[in-house]
């Protein structure tokens, strides 16, 4: 049964939240300026809060059931984290209100950059941007920036795996850069031949995501990082991915010289139906300069007596502001809190459990389905979703099946490299018995596909919709309800 | 180990089952001279203490809720009704994500689209995107949709002086690397008049600010005319509670609509998260970053919805896409569809007209006061310039004394602005608190 | 599938008819299948127009991917194929008839002998598969 939209639970005259009565002398509009319908719904409060509660009911999230979107991270949300990042202190302070009456929230932040510099092993932190993307854009901003400011401004190509996500070439377009594709070989690494033909004077840089996208550690690592520093390149980390590495390994140590974080993914901040996120970006000394327009910084020193005074402060050659205010505070206490609730020895069981449980899936479903990089593997893996002797089922058809089981399914059809991808990523947040009934689940799935594809074809049938019509939403595209005639030209 | 759920046993099964002897094992492939650093972090602490660590550090502000607040540029403390945090307090809102797999997903689908329709409903545009990181972000992307809309012909941007400073700083850093020229904001005397001088075949985009930075509300209809006829497209930034009370500019004329979320229903966190509000006209469409949900129907005869036109994002079109954005702020976008559904046609119009009646009140008193004046006499919506005796960090030094939150100092952007405050005034500032603003203000230069 | 002997082809998976010195093209059942369900097309060029081999002659959407079709020798514009815009669904039910996309002057005929046949194009679509 569908859920009526707010316009059409709307009721003429029916008003919501009441509001105080104007207590001050009033002031006549300006002439011209105002406009004379509003079209907006009228409902109570009521019917307002059971529509968003049924609308709810039909979703799936990480506290509904397994979620093992590959790339995505999708640990369990910790609800203390919700009580912290509500704390009024932190809640009703104004990004604008003097830095000496914010200094809690400065604090927060800069031990925040601090531990994410020291997870990474880098010497600088901005938490300015957004999500993963945006992290991205500054980090080649920052790489463009560096070659310029030595006074090269030939270098303008960016090397991007071909198994690398999207937002990586578009990051680079963005940027001014161009796009230079390296091929994968047949391990699933960068290709070091197709790589060191590349590598020239007009290279700016790589992306590089480590592990990479079919979840596995980079064999040649150190040569590729090698091999684009010798050309006079810079190395971006894509940091997706650090939940197999907390405190096993630093990409800094390895010589990425830049690497953005997820927040939402890594530090366990609710993903929201679509963000908020967080995306920090972090750098080694000589790009320090660069970062982000401001960053926190200790403007004085504390002592045994009293704490240091912080402030924000505009790096020196920093590439600009990339958004607006500081970044997301909301979203950096629960970051924090998550970090100070794991401590030290909890990150690295993060990191342990989030690989065993990856290899775990790994061992008990590839024989089952073809795992074409199939050797030990970190946080996740990628797994083929299709049979020779059952040509009519894809890897969509088998995502659908897995809703009739509870079970939001994995990343389809990414990486590109792998035909009918299905990534695999559980996290450490999952037991054993969650991994072995999505286990029992795929190899049900996979008998279906032989004794009777149909019903994965129509799947999925338990869910409160079946499959949406997604070419008649692109042809048709109603974006919209209520439209207004809106074009006075 | 918080939220680890794995016993020894768990372990001694998994792996033996992978065929390792231990833990460690699962790093082979990691260069041994760089493993298993020993990271300079803290020892874990339990849920049971961190609630009072973290409170300690929150209660080293001040914040809003104990002053009176006059603080706005950009961010503004509303009132937020209670279903808002309740609704994004369910836990399949926030912990699901992009609902790439429609069919478990409707909650947050249909969500998004009920936010793009009351979005549009208000700014008069078309179509609207799910959302972007914020208004600054959003208007750095409507000027690469009109970049992209000429085709990469056209390298001229007209940007307002009245825009938000930072908004501007934001255009300037993501256009870095396009070989763009920029102008009109290099003087706060260019107003539409003279931006629409600046316009040409070479412009891609002008951009204004409504109310602008300042507070002032003008009409750009001349400006919308002026930019059909160079061919450029109009982008107006809005403060979208503004527009519960004043014209939408659609009526203007304007291609894009942007601008900052945050007023609707989202508290003010020191910055962020906030929202990016991106709406603009159907023939754009196609060019407009985002996500985008539309209308569709299932296998069983059921009105639905899906993600579309997602052949323009990253995840398809790689470096050709129109924006890198991925992760947007979906719960945000939420929580503004939430706050304008229970406020309502009468609601948001009773909001934005408390807002305007006081802020004319405060101004009216202040005005009245003998050390100070006010900057401008045109029309203005909640906030409003005021010229200072002294230096606007010295005066909001003293206004803390009496719990009060004083305004911008518009110095530190705009040079020649020196002494002088930007005031905001909302629904929830009370007569008794703008009269005792009134008073301090008095005191303090008597001093 | 289709792979009209008549015709070449390039490896970017368009056709090309010669006819004196004119070409028309379009792109090929192998494209259009790979892509699926067209939901939009745009031509980005017009009468009169220069366009030289490989630069863009018009943009084609699926629900799953976006696509590029590029000329595949160089050539000036004489017709374009209006109706396609609003029936884009032409490119999967008739690739090589009523959903040609545009029509040229071949500029430089010596470009036609880099194409592929048919054979030759059917057999690079082959390999493609896995």
């Amino acid at each position: 049964m569908i859920e009526p939209l707010i316009y059409d639970l709307s009721s003429p005259g029916r008003e919501g939240v009441k509001l105080p009565e104007v207590d001050v002398p009033q002031t006549a509009f300006p002439e011209g300026l105002t406009r004379e319908d509003l079209p907006l719904p009228e409902l109570s409060e009521i019917d307002v809060m059971r529509h968003f509660v049924r609308l709810s009911q039909f979703n799936h999230g990480v506290d509904t059931g397994f979620y093992p979107l590959g790339s995505c991270t999708m640990k369990y949300n910790p609800k203390v984290n919700e009580d912290t990042a509500r704390l009024p202190g932190f809640a009703f302070s104004h990004p604008l209100q003097d830095t000496e009456t914010a200094q809690g929230n400065l604090a927060l932040m800069y031990a925040l950059q601090e531990w994410l510099g020291e997870i990474g092993g880098f010497a600088g932190v901005s938490l300015q941007p957004a999500a993963g993307a945006h992290g991205e854009l500054a980090g080649i901003l920052i790489i463009r920036a560096y070659h310029r400011d030595r006074g090269d401004d030939r270098r303008t190509k960016i090397l991007v795996p071909d198994s690398a996500h999207g937002t990586n070439p578009a990051t680079t377009t963005m940027s001014g850069m161009e796009v230079i594709e390296i091929a994968s070989d047949e391990r699933g690494n960068v290709d070091l031949k197709a790589l060191r033909g590349h590598c020239d004077d007009c290279v700016a840089g790589l992306m590089l995501t480590n592990p990479n996208t079919l979840g596995l550690f980079e064999e040649h690592v150190a040569e590729v990082i090698e091999l684009i520093h010798g050309c006079g390149g810079l190395v971006y980390g894509d940091g997706a991915n650090m939940n197999a590495l907390l405190g096993v390994v630093r990409p800094g140590d390895l010589g990425f010289d830049v690497l953005h974080y997820n927040l939402h993914k890594t530090f366990s901040t609710p993903h929201g139906g679509g963000g908020p996120g967080s995306g920090p970006v972090s750098v080694l000394k000589h790009l320090v300069d660069f970062l982000p327009d401001p960053i926190v910084d200790v403007i004085e020193e504390g002592n045994d007596e009293v704490p240091p005074l912080y402030g924000l402060v505009r790096p020196s050659k920093s590439i600009g502001r990339v958004k607006s205010f500081h970044g997301h505070f909301g979203v950096a206490v629960r970051a924090y809190t998550y970090m100070r609730i794991q401590g030290k020895s909890g990150l690295r069981a993060v990191a342990d459990h989030a690989v065993l449980n990856a290899n775990y899936l790994r061992t008990r479903l590839r024989d089952t389905y073809h795992v074409p990089y199939d050797r030990i593997c970190m946080h996740e893996f990628v797994a083929e979703g299709w049979w020779e002797d059952a040509p009519q089922v894809h890897a969509l058809d088998i995502a659908k099946r897995l809703m009739d089981f509870g079970i939001h399914p994995p990343t389809n059809y990414f990486p590109l490299v792998v035909r009918e991808a299905l990534m695999i990523e559980p996290t450490e947040t999952e037991s054993i018995e969650m991994l072995d009934a999505f286990t029992d689940a795929m190899i049900k799935i996979a008998e279906e596909a032989r004794s009777d594809p149909e019903i994965l074809k129509t799947a999925p049938h338990n869910t409160p919709f079946g499959r949406l019509d997604e070419v008649k939403a692109a042809r048709e595209l109603v974006l919209c309800c209520r439209p207004v005639d809106s074009d006075p030209r | 180990m918080a939220y680890i759920p794995h016993t020894d046993e768990d372990r001694r099964t998994m792996l033996a089952t992978i065929g390792l002897k231990r833990m460690d094992d699962l790093y082979d492939a990691i260069p041994q001279d760089v493993r298993f650093p020993d990271l300079n972090l803290p020892d874990p602490i339990s849920e049971m203490e961190i609630m009072g660590e973290l409170r300690a550090l929150s209660e080293a502000n001040l914040e809003v809720q104990h002053v009176s607040c006059f603080l706005g540029a950009g961010a503004y403390n509303h009132f937020i009704p209670s279903v808002v945090d309740h609704t994004i307090r369910r836990n399949e809102f926030y912990t699901a994500y992009t609902p790439y797999q429609p069919e478990i997903s409707q909650g947050t689908l249909q969500a998004i689209y009920e936010y793009q329709s009351l979005v549009c409903n208000l700014t008069g545009m078309e179509v609207s995107n799910a959302s972007h990181y914020d208004g600054a972000t959003a208007l750095a992307e409507a000027v690469i949709l009109a970049l992209s809309q000429h085709r990469g012909k056209r390298g001229k941007v007209v940007l307002s002086p009245a825009i938000h400073p930072q908004f501007r700083q934001v255009v300037r850093t993501y256009t870095q690397g396009m070989g763009l020229t920029l102008v009109g904001d290099e003087s706060l005397d260019n107003g539409v008049e003279e931006l629409a001088g600046m316009l040409d075949k070479d412009t891609a985009l002008v951009a204004v600010q409504y109310p602008d930075f300042f507070g002032r509300i003008e009409d750009f209809s001349k400006l919308g005319e002026a930019a059909q006829e160079a061919g450029a497209l109009l982008c107006v930034v809005v403060n979208p509670l503004a527009l519960g009370l004043l014209k939408p500019p659609s009526d203007f004329g304007a291609d894009v609509v942007v601008g900052e979320g945050q007023p609707l229903g989202i508290p003010l966190a020191y910055g962020g998260p906030y929202l990016g509000i991106f709406t603009t006209r159907k023939k754009y469409v196609r060019k407009m970053a985002g996500r985008l949900v539309g209308e569709t129907v299932d296998s069983r005869g059921q009105r639905g919805y899906v993600l579309t036109l997602t052949p323009r994002e990253q995840h398809i079109r790689r470096e050709k896409a129109t924006s890198n954005i991925c992760t947007n702020q979906g719960l945000m976008a939420l929580a503004t569809t939430v706050y304008l559904s229970v406020m309502g046609k009468h609601g948001l119009r009773k909001v934005a007209e408390l807002c305007y009646h006081k802020a004319h009140y405060a101004a009216e008193q202040i005005a009245a006061l003998e050390d100070y004046s006010l900057w401008h006499d045109g029309p203005f919506f909640h906030e409003f310039v005021v010229n200072c005796p002294r230096p606007v960090t010295e005066i909001n030094d003293r206004l803390l004394d009496y719990d009060i939150l004083g305004g911008y100092d518009l110095g530190k952007d705009y040079p020649a602005l020196e002494n002088r405050m930007l005031v905001a005034v909302t629904e929830v500032n009370s007569k008794e608190e703008i009269d005792d603003l009134i008073s301090a203000l008095e005191e303090i230069t008597h001093d | 599938m289709e792979f009209p002997a008549n015709l070449m082809y390039t490896d970017n998976d368009e056709w090309i008819r010669v006819e004196g010195d004119i070409g028309t093209t379009g792109i090929t059942d192998y494209a259009q299948d790979q892509l699926s369900d067209i939901v939009y097309l745009e031509i980005a060029t017009a009468v009169g127009e220069r366009l030289e081999k490989g630069k863009t002659l018009a943009e084609v959407e699926s629900v799953k991917a976006a696509a590029y079709v590029y000329m595949p020798v160089a050539g000036i514009i004489t017709e374009v194929n209006e109706e396609l815009a609003d029936t884009p669904e032409m490119v999967n039910s008739s690739p090589f008839d009523e959903a040609w996309m545009v029509k040229f002057e071949i500029i430089d005929p010596a470009e036609l002998e880099d194409l592929l046949d048919a054979t030759a194009y059917e057999k690079h679509c082959q390999e493609r598969e896995h």
